[in-house]
């Protein structure tokens, strides 16, 4: 070890420096802040080993690989932050095919003149995401843009895992009958990340959901192993994973407003910014499409998990060859609930 | 969530719809007009229809901000921006269509420097902290969003902003629905009955109940003033009805517990004191309507975007076969456009009404309304 201190005679300031170009160019300055920041803190055996992949003893059984781009502004929000939201949304979409997710990925896009502190702080709350999940981040790359051409920070994470013998879980697999369910409250990462925007800045106590779900999909799948779909409703809203499910499996979906769970905070969040919370992303929720006779037992499994403690069941597939998904709402009308137009934006008046 | 909910009782809804059922006298049809947006997206999105009974149709008017707003004002804006000014606007002002198939956010896309706002004093920030840069409020909207502009207007000629204008395209509501109810499609040809309005909510709350007293009487139609939540309409509709039942034309008002007959005075002397009327003033659907809109008075003419900037005379015209103009008078319904869920959809819209959820082509695609009816139709069509 004396010569790797010999190769960096100097620790990195991480207090007060800067991401700079020669952070991305594949020299010293590189091989420094891969050490002295992700090394030491993602902190795993196949990381350290210094290779350009991670080598691993393939499981047997059917593999899921899923990836997810991360450009999250703020970077820092209530609830979370860049890092960690970049860990729970890869280890979630590998979850929702039921997998046990094993390890990840993380590429960085950093953005000339990012403070390294905000990195390192970014990184440290990786780390614990990974940890906590027990999902290690066993390769990685960094690259460096010149001022101007990023947003401080954009981090790509992929993810791999294992799905356990005599799972089939598919958006297409929904069928007519069945009942959808929810792990929780919708809307709340969507209206913690408003409420942080420069030009929004709302006093709430609305924090984001930002979790990996895969402990609560695996009880889900150890109790009713043929759940037809899982889905995290993330970008578009409980709305848009529901459109996309109708579609897929050719069938429709009927909701009851009253029964989706909805925070006080985020409905009147929701209300004076003129969004509608169906279309409001979440980020530690997951929609759950299972047999009639097993949505009870489904619903009590889930809410005996922390992260499912409000779970609810919010309405049925039905036969429709035109794939609506509509909801009676708690106003006692029927209206349809489509797709997510261009980006929800606030009415004026 | 306190004095919403309230007013979103199913329990009370179906109790109103059952006196809305029994008073609606089921040998006549009632079109009632709702003049605002705010109506247009709280009847499509509670689904009030469906608690009417049939003879009672919903006629959406005018009052969505952007929907009415002319096309060559948009290529202003845009005309603007490629000046090399901050335009500065409200989100639904983004995706509404300009000339050559262009749009805020698509000129944003292409470079210009276009920022969505959430309110007056944003703009006046993005000022001061570009002091080399001219900043431009793109002001729209009606008599609600006016005062918001009218106080910064103040605010900056106090501070000496040197670099913050507005480019003014408040309109007024009373000379809007006058404009409607002298249309030869209402007046004369019989093509739109309207027996009675929906007063609009948030800009009575400024000019208050009295403006409306006018076209009451002159017009001889009921109009109630009405909060924009869905018992709101569903009990100015009953209000509505036993207007017409009885042979009345009043203004009552449903929305007590904000609107007051004179209004916000306040609100309304900040407002005269920036700006005064326009002769006349465009708008999408309707044309020139006299004295139907404002402009900022000479004593601003500093902060007035139209005469600090030189701006071409656009001759924009809506595309072809888009029947936003007549939908926006009640003439025609969204599904009456060919271009309607074919090429104009939310996603790509090819006129104003397609934009913002206000507007009524948007509210029958986004809440489906018409599918519904349609896949209705065809089950019926089965059963025979």
């Amino acid at each position: 070890m004396s010569q790797m201190e010999k190769r960096f005679p100097t620790k990195i300031n991480m207090r007060t420096g800067k991401v700079d170009m020669t952070h991305g160019s594949g020299g010293r300055a590189m091989a420094q802040l891969i050490e002295e920041l992700f090394v030491k803190h993602f902190d795993n055996e196949l990381l350290a080993q210094g290779n350009d992949q991670a080598v691993f003893n393939a499981p047997k059984g059917r593999m899921v690989m899923s990836v997810d781009g991360h450009v999250v502004s703020p970077l820092f929000f209530p609830g979370g932050d860049i890092g960690s939201l970049s860990v729970h949304g890869t280890i979630n979409d590998v979850a929702m095919s039921g997998a046990k997710p094993l390890y990840l990925s993380a590429g960085f896009i950093l953005e000339e003149g990012f403070a390294l502190a905000d990195l390192e702080r970014i990184v440290i709350s990786m780390a614990k995401a990974a940890k906590e999940a027990g999902v290690p981040i066993v390769t990685g790359d960094t690259k460096v843009v010149e001022r101007g051409n990023g947003d401080g920070v954009f981090i790509t994470t992929t993810g791999i895992g294992i799905v356990p013998e005599g799972l089939d879980i598919s958006g297409s697999n929904a069928q007519a009958g069945d009942v959808i369910l929810i792990s929780g409250h919708i809307g709340d990462h969507g209206v913690a990340i408003m409420s942080s925007r420069e030009n929004l800045s709302f006093e709430t106590q609305i924090i984001s959901d930002s979790a990996a779900l895969h402990g609560l999909v695996a009880d889900m799948v150890a109790a009713v192993p043929n759940i037809h779909t899982l889905r995290d409703p993330t970008r578009g809203g409980l709305a848009a994973t529901l459109n996309e499910i109708a579609y897929q499996a050719r069938v429709g979906m009927k909701l009851f407003e009253e029964n989706i769970p909805l925070r006080g905070e985020v409905d009147a969040a929701c209300e004076f910014l003129g969004l509608d919370p169906l279309y409001v992303a979440n980020e530690g929720k997951l929609v759950a499409i299972c047999p009639p006779d097993k949505a009870k037992k489904l619903l009590s499994v889930m809410r005996a998990h922390s992260l499912g403690r409000d779970a609810a069941i919010i309405g049925e597939v039905v036969k429709d060859d035109m794939g609506f998904v509509t909801m009676e709402t708690g106003f006692g009308g029927t209206r349809i609930v489509d797709w997510l137009a261009g980006e929800q934006l606030p009415r004026i008046c | 969530m306190k004095y919403v909910d309230e007013f979103r009782n199913k329990d009370i809804a179906k109790k109103l719809a059952k006196e809305i059922a029994n008073e609606a006298d089921a040998s006549r049809q009632y079109n009632l007009m709702e003049f605002c947006g705010g109506h247009t997206h709280a009847i499509f999105r509670y689904g009030v229809q469906d608690l009417m009974p049939d003879n009672v149709h919903f006629v959406h008017g005018p009052g969505c901000p952007v929907c009415v707003l002319p096309i060559p004002r948009i290529d202003n804006a845009i005309e603007l921006a490629e000046q090399g000014a901050i335009v500065c606007t409200y989100g639904d002002m983004m995706r509404v269509p300009a000339s050559k198939k262009n749009s805020l956010i698509k000129a944003k896309a292409a470079g210009s420097d276009i920022r969505m706002v959430y309110s007056t004093q944003d703009v006046l920030k993005i000022a001061q902290d570009n002091p080399n840069r001219e900043v431009v409020f793109f002001a729209i909207g009606f008599e609600t969003t006016t005062p918001p502009t009218a106080v910064a207007i103040k605010i900056a000629a106090a501070k000496e902003l040197k670099n913050f204008s507005v480019f003014c395209n408040h309109v007024l509501t009373p000379a809007a629905i006058q404009h409607i109810l002298q249309s030869p499609e209402v007046r004369e040809l019989g093509e739109v009955h309207i027996d009675g309005f929906y007063g609009p909510s948030h800009v009575s709350s400024i000019i208050g109940s009295a403006p409306y007293d006018y076209f009451a009487n002159e017009f001889q139609k009921p109009v109630v003033i009405a909060g924009f939540e869905p018992l709101d309409v569903m009990q100015s509709t009953l209000m509505l009805i036993r207007q017409i039942n009885e042979g009345r034309f009043e203004v009552e008002n449903e929305y007590t517990r904000v609107v007051t007959p004179n209004g916000n005075e306040k609100a309304q002397a900040i407002v005269s004191e920036v700006f005064e009327l326009r002769r006349s003033f465009e708008w999408r659907g309707l044309g020139d309507v006299p004295y139907s809109a404002l402009k900022i008075k000479s004593e601003f003419s500093e902060f007035d975007a139209e005469r600090r900037f030189v701006v071409s005379k656009s001759t924009g015209k809506d595309v072809k076969g888009c029947e936003c103009p007549a939908i926006l008078r009640g003439v025609k319904k969204p599904t009456d456009c060919k271009l309607f869920g074919t090429i104009c959809t939310p996603d790509n819209p090819m006129g104003s009404c397609m934009v913002s959820s206000e507007g009524s082509c948007a509210a029958y695609w986004s809440y489906g309304r018409f599918r519904l009816d349609m896949a209705k139709d065809k089950s019926l069509e089965a059963a025979q």
